[in-house]
């Protein structure tokens, strides 16, 4: 077998982080190449720089043998390569066919020839058994089609190397397995594939080879038959055992957090909670497990006043909170991680003093009547950032300048030195350096054993198995089962997760 | 502060008015004047004796009045194109009740007018502020419908309504002394009243939690909104303090310089803020030297063209240059300075 | 959307009525009115092209009225020079051409904040025009051409066949964008650089350079407006005579749902209402101040704005840098 993508060497830097350093890696035609690592362990960044959507800072990269100039994402395609990106690249106000012609149309003199177009979606979707329909928005569609569509739009043209970029995130068990009956087709037919995930099981199934970033760098590289579960995680994490977390025991008091028959739609206007009922007492930590695109996003939503609630209501210590109010629900003591840090728990171009204080910047003692105390400010700052490990050159750094560990520990820190009765944390670790990760994990048990209700939001299921005292496993839209931290097994709660019944 | 830093972040405004200028001098070569004869003129006229400096604080005045107005609205995110109409509205306003309102003694008749000034300006900001906070109409598109459209309305209304009494130009009737602000050793005291403002604008956003709320709208939207701050009163507020500020520049310019109001008194003022608030940073300590420097060059223009032969909209042009200088990014890039900030451009129509 | 679309048909129709109404009743003076109104119509939805093409791919143009400015001087100053109106539109062509360079530039390789940049475009337009400008000038103007035998058609002769050279360029120029906005490969990546630009990034389009030269192209567009209202609507040049054109025309963008179609129709209503008011102030009907209807279309500009805001939607990705590199 003649080596059909051959990366060598290849460099890349962003400001302040190393990316890829020195990384060399080949796929041969017909092989499955599983690229495994950590969120930020660089594989993103190395495929997209075969792609062109990336520029090396050094290296080389051969498809075929040829050179690949940086940044050419055209002589990739023209070279025989298709790529399903982690973040859809579709247009949701167009149809199916128009986002999979997009690039090189079929034309009828100087017009798109629509027909020949439509024609030939629906060939390709018979050909690799991917039903879509042609005329459909993309926006009208569910996060597992718009999925299909990338693919088609991949394998449009008939790929040698096909590079998948953690393409089952958003799809269930099932799904994710035609997925992968797909990708063995396509190698058996002669294909090379390069295939993102962080999730073992899919490596073990799949993949000829494995090749395991850490930190930017190739930790490994062995073959299922070598090795097993255990062994990869060791590669990936470069420690023994993934995620092991100290806690005693929970002493669970009454329900603080309280969600009673909550709906709530999602951007599209989809009920993506379905009359959803929830307790978590204080002293307690209940995780959400679920694959991601279940409801759990708009129910975190829901609770904390950011999304309009259909029906139904949620209380705290008793009291209903107010619909479409973050802050009014963060005065009665629920303090939330949210999802999107950039978005919503900071301001970047602030220092890292006035986001410790953003949502109670005007309250004593950080204001008295119109005028912010400076004093209080920088000590509360100081303390803080020595108590929650910030690190930081400064408190007047900007938040934008911090690595991604350390802007959730801004955020962690300001919400959970408050006093605070509830604390919702929605995928707290994504994107955090291993470090990091311990050290949030901690700060939540301290705030169990503080006497607070704490849901945990996660699509880390292991992150859910080893903090959670229950684990509620949620799937479309509603809580299906709620299980005791023993009676929680792995095998279980993968199943209730795709919806089986245990 | 640190001597470094603040060389860094004031150098890239330096260098954009010497390239400006390097540019505009080529200009004025080929147009075969000599360029070294009219800046010298420029600047001898503007800062090189007495009376000329006065009237160049003169002039700077309701330009400092006019960038703080824009810095307002760039601190909270919001590019206020309107304070050419705000200012002409307060001097409109200012001059109404200067001339019409009979009787009071000069400290409370003169207070009034500005009141009335601010009161106007503020008003014409804030329908740009509703339009936005209520209907989403992006600020920049009303301010400039509303620019025009209360230059024909002062237009008629002093051409008209209230036009001076035999007169066939469109101006109101002269102030009454009682409304005329006095001069201190020939400087129009306007201009230390300005300063002290620039001042209070600069400690309202440093140390107060109205000041904090506008940034943080100005920064994100999302954590503000997270965080508790109203966007939209935060808008409603930076539109109104911005325009009640241009108002009080143009009641200024009415009760202390002019002595009445004639639509064609300042018609670049707004616009001369905008260079002068980016120029100055988005800092309103930042808009006094830019200001100086503009009115300078405003107020001398004509003493240029009688010397050199030079059109006086050479100014225009180089502070049309000046403002492309000093938001290009790559001058900033290449002195290794910081960005402005403020985000502007979103959608039009939501 | 089908409400609206019964609504639109709706207005479509009552305009047609009483447009007969009023032309069975006078024929000369309802031709006159409505060729006005295209007259009148034409440079805004030649402007809100500029506007259609520049955000249709992202880029944010507030520019437009510099751009007008700048290329109706450039044109007419030309045409004076060379005594040629040929020379003087292909003059003002180039400089529109040169305005939308140099936004492109300005916002797309500088990443400057586009309003920002669109400021900068009208300030120095003013800036440059202002300082080179000389009076008593005089310059050749396009002449009208009938067009032989549909120029004979009752009202519609009149209306649509005997006007200058740049309303029939115009006019087709605007069907031609429309028709390749939605029915070619170009148009289909543009909308697709405006609305995801990484979807076109990934197939292959490079963004840079699509955004470059629609961005120009869109300037040339702007430069023909220019000239048809220095050489063709007015016949002269002065300062600040473009009277805010550039930035209706951002608001018959929206209110026409970024659609060519639907720009011009809205543009079309504009010139009708300004045609009308000249009509009814002509024949001494009634008596406005010229102040008042000065005023016109820019409250006209805010009312349509308050109507549509909210309810259409912009292109996605409009005045957002492409990065194509994100860690």
């Amino acid at each position: 077998m003649s080596a059909l993508l051959e990366i060598t060497n290849v460099t890349k830097t962003f400001p302040g982080v190393v990316a890829n350093e020195s990384i060399s890696v080949s796929v041969s035609a017909g092989e499955i190449v599983a690229l495994l690592g950590e969120n930020g362990a660089g594989k993103s960044t190395l495929v997209k720089s075969v792609f062109g959507m990336v520029r090396p800072d050094s290296g080389e990269i051969r498809i075929k043998g040829e050179l690949i100039a940086p940044g050419d994402t055209g002589g990739a395609i023209a070279r025989g390569v298709g790529m399903v990106h982690q973040h859809f690249q579709l247009v949701p106000v167009m149809t199916v066919t128009e986002n999979i012609i997009l690039g090189d149309e079929p034309k009828r003199g100087i017009f798109i020839n629509i027909k020949a177009a439509r024609a030939e979606v629906i060939a390709l979707s018979e050909k690799y058994g991917l039903e879509v329909d042609p005329d459909a928005l993309v926006e009208d569609l569910p996060v597992g089609t718009q999925q299909r569509i990338e693919i088609l739009k991949a394998l449009r043209k008939d790929v040698d190397l096909l590079i998948l970029d953690e393409p089952t995130a958003v799809l269930t068990p099932q799904e994710t397995d035609e997925l992968l009956q797909v990708m063995k087709n396509l190698a058996a037919s002669g294909v090379g594939v390069l295939f993102i995930t962080h999730k073992l099981r899919e490596v073990m199934a799949v993949a000829d080879r494995v090749v395991v970033l850490r930190n930017g760098r190739v930790a490994g590289s062995t073959s299922p038959k070598e090795t097993d579960e255990e062994g990869l995680a060791q590669l990936m994490v470069g420690r023994n055992v993934v995620l092991q977390v100290e806690k005693g025991e929970a002493k669970p008091a009454a329900p603080t957090l309280e969600i009673k028959a909550l709906s709530v739609n999602d951007d599209r206007k989809h009920l993506a909670v379905d009359a959803l009922d929830l307790e978590v007492r204080a002293g307690e930590i209940v995780g959400v497990a679920g694959v991601e695109g279940n409801g759990q996003r708009e129910l975190v939503e829901a609770i904390c006043g950011m999304r309009p609630r259909l029906s139904g209501e949620v209380l705290v210590a008793g009291a209903p909170t107010p619909d479409m109010h973050p802050h009014g629900v963060h005065a009665m003591g629920v303090s939330h991680i949210p999802e999107d840090r950039e978005k919503h728990g900071l301001v970047s171009s602030y220092s890292i003093e006035d986001n410790l204080v953003l949502n109670q910047f005007d309250r004593a003692p950080f204001a008295q009547g119109w005028i912010r105390n400076v004093a209080t400010l920088e000590e509360n700052a100081t303390r803080l950032v020595e108590e929650f490990d910030i690190r930081t050159p400064s408190i007047k750094t900007t938040a934008g300048a911090l690595s991604g560990g350390n802007k959730q520990k801004v955020v962690v820190a300001r919400e959970l030195s408050q006093d605070t009765r509830v604390v919702v944390a929605a995928q707290p670790t994504r994107g955090v350096d291993v470090g990091s990760i311990e050290f949030i994990h901690n700060q939540l048990i301290a705030a169990r054993d503080g006497g607070a209700a704490v849901l945990l939001v996660s699509a880390e299921l292991d992150e859910i198995l080893s903090l959670a005292d229950r684990v509620a496993v949620m799937f479309g839209g509603k809580i299906v089962s709620i299980l005791d931290a023993k009676e929680a097994e792995r095998g279980l709660v993968g199943r209730l997760m795709a919806g089986l019944s245990a | 502060m640190a001597g470094k830093k603040f060389s860094r972040t004031w150098l890239t405004p330096v260098v954009a008015v010497l390239v400006a200028f390097a540019i505009g001098a080529l200009l004025i070569y080929i147009q075969g004047a000599d360029p070294l004869k009219a800046y010298q003129s420029l600047f001898s006229h503007a800062f090189g004796s007495w009376s000329g400096i006065a009237k160049t604080l003169g002039k700077a005045t309701p330009l400092v009045l006019s960038g703080l107005a824009v810095t307002i609205g760039l601190r909270a995110g919001l590019f206020n194109i309107g304070v050419q109409g705000q200012l002409v509205t307060g001097a409109f306003a200012a001059a109404w009740a200067g001339y019409f309102i009979h009787g009071l003694p000069i400290y409370i008749h003169l207070p009034l007018a500005l009141i009335f000034g601010i009161t106007f300006g503020a008003g014409v900001g804030l329908i740009a502020g509703a339009l936005k906070a209520y209907r989403g109409i992006h600020e920049v598109i009303t301010t400039i419908m509303l620019n025009s459209i209360i230059l024909a309305l002062v237009d008629y209304l002093a051409g008209h309504v209230f036009q001076e009494p035999g007169q066939i130009l469109a101006r109101t009737p002269h102030i009454l002394p009682s409304a005329t602000i006095p001069k201190i050793f020939s400087l129009p005291s306007g201009f230390f009243f300005a300063i002290l403002l620039a001042y209070g604008v600069w400690w309202v956003f440093q140390r107060t939690t109205s000041g904090f709320r506008l940034e943080t709208v100005g920064r994100n939207k999302s954590a503000a909104w997270y965080a508790g701050i109203s966007v939209k009163r935060a808008v409603l507020i930076a539109m109104a303090v911005g325009g009640g500020i241009a108002g009080l520049g143009g009641g200024i310019e009415s009760l202390g310089v002019i002595g009445r109001f004639e639509p064609t008194f300042n018609t670049g003022l707004g616009f001369d803020g905008i260079t002068i608030a980016l120029l100055g940073r988005a800092n309103p300590l930042g808009v006094i030297p830019g200001a100086i420097l503009i009115g300078g060059m405003r107020g001398a223009a004509a003493s240029m063209q009688f010397d050199a032969g030079v059109a006086p909209e050479i100014v225009d042009l180089i502070l049309a240059l000046v403002l492309f200088c000093v938001t290009a990014p790559f001058l900033a890039k290449w002195l290794k300075s910081t960005e402005v900030g403020a985000k502007i451009t979103s959608g039009w129509g939501n | 959307m089908k409400k609206l679309l019964s609504f639109k048909w709706l207005l479509t129709l009552l305009l047609v009525a009483i447009t007969g109404y009023f032309y069975s009743k006078d024929g000369v003076i309802t031709s006159s009115v409505v060729s006005t109104a295209l007259i009148f119509g034409l440079p805004l939805a030649l402007a809100a092209m500029v506007g259609i093409m520049c955000e249709r791919t992202g880029i944010v143009n507030i520019g437009i009225e510099g751009t007008l400015l700048f290329s109706a001087f450039v044109g007419f100053f030309t045409a004076s020079a060379t005594d040629s109106d040929f020379y003087g539109v292909v003059a003002a062509v180039i400089a529109g051409t040169a305005s939308g360079v140099l936004l492109a530039f300005m916002s797309i390789s500088w990443k400057m904040d586009q309003i920002i940049a669109g400021t900068i475009i009208n300030i120095l337009a003013t800036g440059l025009t202002s300082f080179l400008y000389k009076q008593g000038h005089t310059a050749p103007t396009t002449s009208q051409i009938d067009i032989p035998w549909l120029s004979q058609i009752p009202f519609f002769g009149q209306v649509l066949f005997m006007h200058g050279p740049i309303v029939y360029i115009g006019l087709v120029l605007i069907f031609v964008l429309y028709i390749a906005l939605f029915h070619t490969a170009w148009g289909l990546r543009s909308r697709a650089v405006g609305e995801h630009p990484g979807s076109a990034d990934t197939a292959g389009v490079s963004v840079f350079k699509l955004r470059y030269l629609n961005v120009s192209i869109a300037g040339a567009v702007g430069g023909l407006a220019g000239a048809y209202l220095s050489l063709e609507l007015v016949g002269s040049w002065d300062r600040g005579f473009t009277a805010g054109k550039g930035f209706t025309a951002l608001a018959l963008m929206i209110f026409g749902r970024w659609n060519p179609m639907g720009a011009l129709a809205a543009a079309m209503f504009f010139g009708l209402t300004q045609a009308i008011t000249n009509q009814l102030m002509f024949s001494q009907i009634v008596k406005i101040p010229d102040q008042f209807v000065n005023m016109l279309p820019y409250i006209l500009t805010i009312v349509v704005l308050a109507i549509s805001a909210g309810k259409v939607r912009p292109p996605a990705a409009e005045g957002q840098q492409y990065e194509k590199e994100q860690a």
